[in-house]
């Protein structure tokens, strides 16, 4: 297949998603002696885009690996990243891809896309019962890590009304949250 | 009940509280006929402790490092490494380049124990409990080479923000290199030992295969995917630290038997070879480290000045002995602790796998081909197994587990 640049790749999802393509930079950096790149590919794109973008991942690599999806809490909304990388199996040829999208909190939902990639179901598992935000289709709704008996609503990753409460937590005298 | 009902009802083996093979809590449920697995449901998470989430509300940058570190204890060199380098992506940076090395070098050293220590594992779990004592007594040597250098066999604390803690210097070379060359001349015997010993290959040929189509699908990493024929590694893919100045080859075992079958024999081909390379990179990193401070930023107070003011984010992302670990970081000006952390290790993914790979095996060989996968549970519960035929529960301990594993290797050899 052929490996475009990490430019190219950005002008690919302009071309493929038109306005749901939110903005994409690529962040490089040099390390040690000889001087090669480290670079990361940093895409957004809207809700409505997502599955539209995952499906043109794949189309760019055959098996793309998804390491894990992180999630933010940025106030009113909830950012997740999907940390790709592509172009793998060749020196020095890889490139790191996080995919953003932004969920408003008043709809916290984002599609599955464990069709297209079976080894996303723990990440997805974890960002449902982490940060709450609902994985539409998933084929295994159960918690991943919490256990049972935690308690419906609360979050562990939000920073907000639900995230933990006080009394769940045990804080050692000089060591409370900041 | 209908005869069609009765077929159905199933048969509970726990097998567990304490993970099969490496004494760790993960519980896998296996659903059973006879003797046959049919179905594997796994349970993580007893031993989740919130590390996240304390270094997004309790600790500052520089104190997540140690926390990092304390992951896991055999990998406390790969997550701080990871960690570092997305604060100093994230925060603007650049470790010295002789820094890069000595990381580096580090980092290899635990590779060469990590693999050792599961040589002796995997050997326990067939129940070849000389060539455990074998391979630990050879790991004691690397042991040794990591107290000399870091001054401490576990979390050993090398790592800050921009730079290392610890140099290395000239006069500590001949004894790195009386280590390797220690490696480098038992390297064949060992290799005779593991590859070519009638016992180990009956029990680990054809058994536990990860085919590459599934390795893929399924998101494996590390020596599990490589084995399966996958040449993913970021030391070659997209290189970091003193790597991106070496030429890194992902080891695939084809290299030695001309064929990738993706059993637990060739996961063992891949670690032996990965031993190997570990050597040959920290010999070239002692030959190309450049001269020069280990710090960016040697002042303590300024450092964490610098991270509090810095907004941005990185991922940090690092070979550990069992596939990428990769670290994600969000910083926001003003806060003393990450918005952000969220890390992934590399047997989050690799436990995908674990039900494909179980799905048409005995019991008697769950803990070798768990094993082969190098699972390790703090950095990420207990086995239940099933029985459609019967509809009996009954509990297996591990000591239970391994002697069916220990017998199965008995009449093998009979």
């Amino acid at each position: 297949m052929e490996r475009l640049t990490p430019q190219a790749i950005i002008d690919s999802f302009i071309q493929e998603l038109g306005d749901g393509f939110f903005g994409g930079y690529v962040h490089e950096y040099e390390i040690a002696v000889k001087k090669n790149k480290f670079q990361s590919l940093w895409i957004e794109v809207k809700k409505g885009a997502f599955r539209h973008a995952v499906e043109h991942i794949c189309r760019l690599q055959e098996h793309p690996h998804l390491a894990i999806i992180s999630s933010s809490d940025l106030g009113a909304e909830v950012e997740l990243i999907y940390h790709f990388t592509i172009y793998y199996g060749e020196h020095l040829q890889e490139l790191s891809l996080g995919l953003r999208v932004k969920l408003p909190k008043s709809d916290l939902t984002i599609p599955t896309i464990t069709d297209l990639i079976p080894g996303a179901i723990f990440t997805e598992r974890e960002t449902q019962e982490m940060m709450g935000v609902e994985v539409v289709g998933i084929p295994d709704k159960r918690r991943l890590f919490l256990p049972e008996d935690f308690p419906e609503g609360v979050y562990p990753w939000r920073k907000d009304e639900k995230g933990l409460p006080p009394d769940m937590l045990r804080i050692l005298p000089g060591r409370e949250p900041k | 009940m209908t005869v069609e009902e009765k077929k159905k009802a199933t048969y509970t083996i726990p097998i567990g509280p304490i993970h099969p093979a490496l004494k760790e809590p993960i519980r896998l449920a296996l659903t059973v006929d006879g003797e046959e697995i049919v179905d594997v449901d796994i349970f993580a998470g007893q031993v989740h402790r919130g590390i996240e989430w304390l270094g997004m509300n309790r600790n500052n940058a520089i104190q997540n490092i140690y926390l990092a570190e304390r992951i896991c204890g055999i990998c406390n060199i790969c997550h701080p490494f990871a960690y570092v380098m997305a604060v100093e992506q994230a925060a603007g940076i650049t470790p010295p380049a002789r820094a890069d090395y000595i990381r580096t070098i580090t980092a290899e050293m635990e590779r060469i124990h990590s693999h050792l220590l599961w040589a002796g594992v995997a050997a326990h779990e067939i129940g070849f409990d000389t060539i455990f004592y074998l391979a630990w007594r050879v790991r004691e040597e690397i042991m040794d080479l990591i107290e000399y250098v870091t001054g401490n066999r576990v979390t050993k604390a090398m790592f800050q923000i921009g730079g290392v803690r610890r140099d290395i210097t000239e006069e500590q070379f001949p004894r790195i290199r009386q280590s390797l060359d220690y490696y480098k001349s038992i390297f064949n015997q060992l290799k005779k030992v593991f590859l070519d010993d009638k016992t180990i290959q009956m029990r680990t040929r054809n058994v536990g295969i990860l085919k590459k189509e599934d390795a893929l699908k399924l998101l494996a990493v590390g020596p599990a995917a490589r084995a399966s024929g996958v040449p993913k590694d970021v030391r070659q893919d997209q290189p970091y630290a003193a790597y991106a100045d070496l030429d890194i080859k992902a080891m695939i075992p084809d290299m030695v038997t001309g064929t990738v079958v993706g059993d637990v024999y060739d996961r063992i081909i891949v670690r032996l070879l990965e031993v190997k390379q570990s050597i040959e990179i920290i010999e070239q990193c002692l030959e190309k480290m450049p001269p020069g401070p280990i710090l960016a930023q040697p002042k303590i107070a300024v450092l964490l000045k610098t991270l509090t003011k810095a907004e941005g984010e990185g991922i940090g992302r690092a070979e550990a002995p069992r596939g990428e670990v990769i670290h994600y970081v969000r910083m926001e000006a003003g806060r003393e602790t990450l918005a952000t952390w969220k890390v992934r290790a590399p047997t989050y993914v690799n436990l995908i796998s674990v039900s494909t790979i179980l799905k048409g095996m005995q019991i008697a060989d769950v803990p070798i081909t768990f094993a082969s996968l190098d699972p390790c549970m703090s950095c990420t519960n207990r086995v239940v197994v099933t029985d459609r035929a019967v509809g009996r529960k009954s509990v297996v301990d591990y000591e239970e587990l391994h002697r069916l594993s220990v017998e199965k290797t008995k009449e093998l050899l009979q």
